[in-house]
């Protein structure tokens, strides 16, 4: 059962407050008692071995998945913001590139804005194309372009750049800053060590569906508190 | 013998042979009708079955699956009694009128055309409903989504239900009682035919059904490939 504990005062744009959030599925404990704040603006990655829980925990968060205990709370209240998500497998509609942009675009943007945003990942000129025939990278880069046309306020990525090419992979982390320069908060899975260094302002680190860590990525990348996440930055294998 | 029979067979198809086309036309007529009546309630039936999650689901599946397969002359007979003077529906007098033959065949189809619309529309689901609910898409929109990105998959169900209502025999013949210039159609007549000797008739009616299911048959290779091809399907 989810409880809806009381949320905090929130004095930042959009902080994202989990309070001891438990999941179970058939008696097995995936996510045990998580409690985190996070106040950055920016991007919060979330590291963890493969099983820590990362994806159950971000599908909590975007309401994908009821957790069996715990609460979330967003700026302060249970209103879910204005959100979208980016999964590791894009899900394109089985239509052209211009089609499954326009499908996503709910409010009136305009022809010119939904080409300008093909135009930042590079698919402008595949934008009569079927999605679903473009590239891995290409498939990625139009699911990232087609959630941030929803201009939302939170966006949840789920490990978008894993197995993707270097081009592709820095298309996308531009956007991913300029979009978080623009106020979106960006919570994003990743098991590059590399790219996290480069993008988080704070890191989560989730091991064996528990919080382990949470700090400035400064911090975490030079000074990790927990064995767990030393043995991770070292290449360890963390079981 | 034979070969007399398949020329006599082209020659009345050639020949455009009124009660040939008169046969041709009510088959026709019939199943296209019962088509219509099954798309408006197979694909709100399957599309619910794939989109809603309700206690008793896996049994309203089974049971739809299991309809697939439902005897026509067990149909014919349900029909039948019915639409029968003593049945509930007597009153009307339907039976041995091409209405009652609609009737028969959308019993008969409508649960193909929900079963696969079901296994279509809940691939789809499964692969739609965390973009849908990430997307934040109203249900109605989701469900026009589906649909139109479904479509060439319909309409192969969809022509999988024709193909079984052009083609059925045993249902008809009871419900329409096979009245020539009323309820005769194809198969009915390809029956009759055959058993009174009449090779040729049998024959000839026989070469247009075939040529009807290859036409229909070609058609939906011919969209699939296509959006196969583009991705589309």
């Amino acid at each position: 059962m989810v409880t809806h504990n009381s949320c905090s005062d929130s004095q930042s744009n959009l902080q994202i407050e989990v309070s001891n959030l438990d999941l179970s599925i058939r008696n097995i404990k995936l996510l045990n008692d998580i409690s985190v704040t996070i106040t950055t603006s920016g991007v919060t990655m979330v590291l963890g071995p493969n099983g820590a829980g990362k994806s159950l925990f971000l599908k909590c968060i975007h309401g994908l998945v009821t957790p069996t205990k715990g609460s979330i709370c967003f700026a302060g209240t249970h209103d879910y913001p204005k959100q979208a998500m980016v999964f590791q497998k894009p899900v394109l509609l089985r239509r052209s590139v211009m089609q499954n942009m326009r499908f996503a675009s709910q409010t009136q943007q305009s022809m010119t804005e939904l080409e300008e945003a093909l135009v930042s990942v590079h698919l402008s000129d595949k934008k009569d194309y079927p999605a679903t025939q473009l590239s891995g990278g290409e498939q990625q880069r139009l699911a990232l372009a087609r959630a941030l046309i929803t201009r939302p306020e939170l966006l949840l990525l789920d490990e978008p750049t894993a197995s993707l090419d270097p081009a592709s992979v820095l298309i996308i982390e531009d956007l991913i800053q300029k979009a978080a320069r623009e106020g979106v908060k960006i919570v994003f899975i990743s098991h590059d060590i590399g790219q996290a260094k480069r993008l988080a302002a704070d890191v989560l680190f989730l091991n064996r569906g528990q919080m382990v860590e949470h700090s400035e990525a400064t911090t975490f990348f030079t000074t990790p508190q927990s064995n767990e996440a030393m043995a991770y930055l070292n290449g360890e294998i963390v079981l | 013998m034979l070969t007399e029979a398949f020329s006599e067979a082209f020659a009345l198809i050639m020949s455009a042979d009124a009660d040939l086309y008169e046969i041709l036309w009510l088959s026709i007529q019939v199943s296209l009708t019962a088509l219509f009546l099954s798309i408006l309630l197979g694909l709100p039936i399957g599309s619910a079955l794939a989109i809603t999650n309700f206690p008793g689901k896996g049994i309203c599946i089974t049971i739809l699956n299991s309809l697939m397969g439902l005897p026509p002359v067990v149909v014919g007979l349900l029909v039948y009694l019915a639409l029968s003077r003593s049945g509930p529906f007597g009153v009307l007098g339907l039976l041995y009128t091409p209405t009652a033959m609609v009737i028969a065949q959308v019993v008969l189809i409508t649960p193909i055309i929900a079963a696969l619309t079901y296994q279509v529309m809940d691939d789809l689901h499964k692969e739609y409903r965390d973009l849908f609910f990430s997307l934040g898409i109203p249900l109605q929109k989701a469900i026009g989504a589906y649909l139109w990105d479904a479509r060439y998959s319909l309409i192969t169900a969809i022509l999988a239900g024709f193909g079984r209502a052009i083609s059925e025999v045993g249902a008809v013949i009871i419900v329409g009682g096979n009245i020539d210039h009323l309820t005769r159609v194809m198969t009915t007549a390809i029956a009759l035919e055959t058993s009174k000797g009449e090779l040729s008739i049998a024959l000839a009616l026989g070469i247009i059904l075939l040529a009807l299911a290859l036409i229909v048959n070609g058609l939906v290779t011919s969209v699939r490939s296509r959006a196969r091809h583009y991705g589309y399907a």
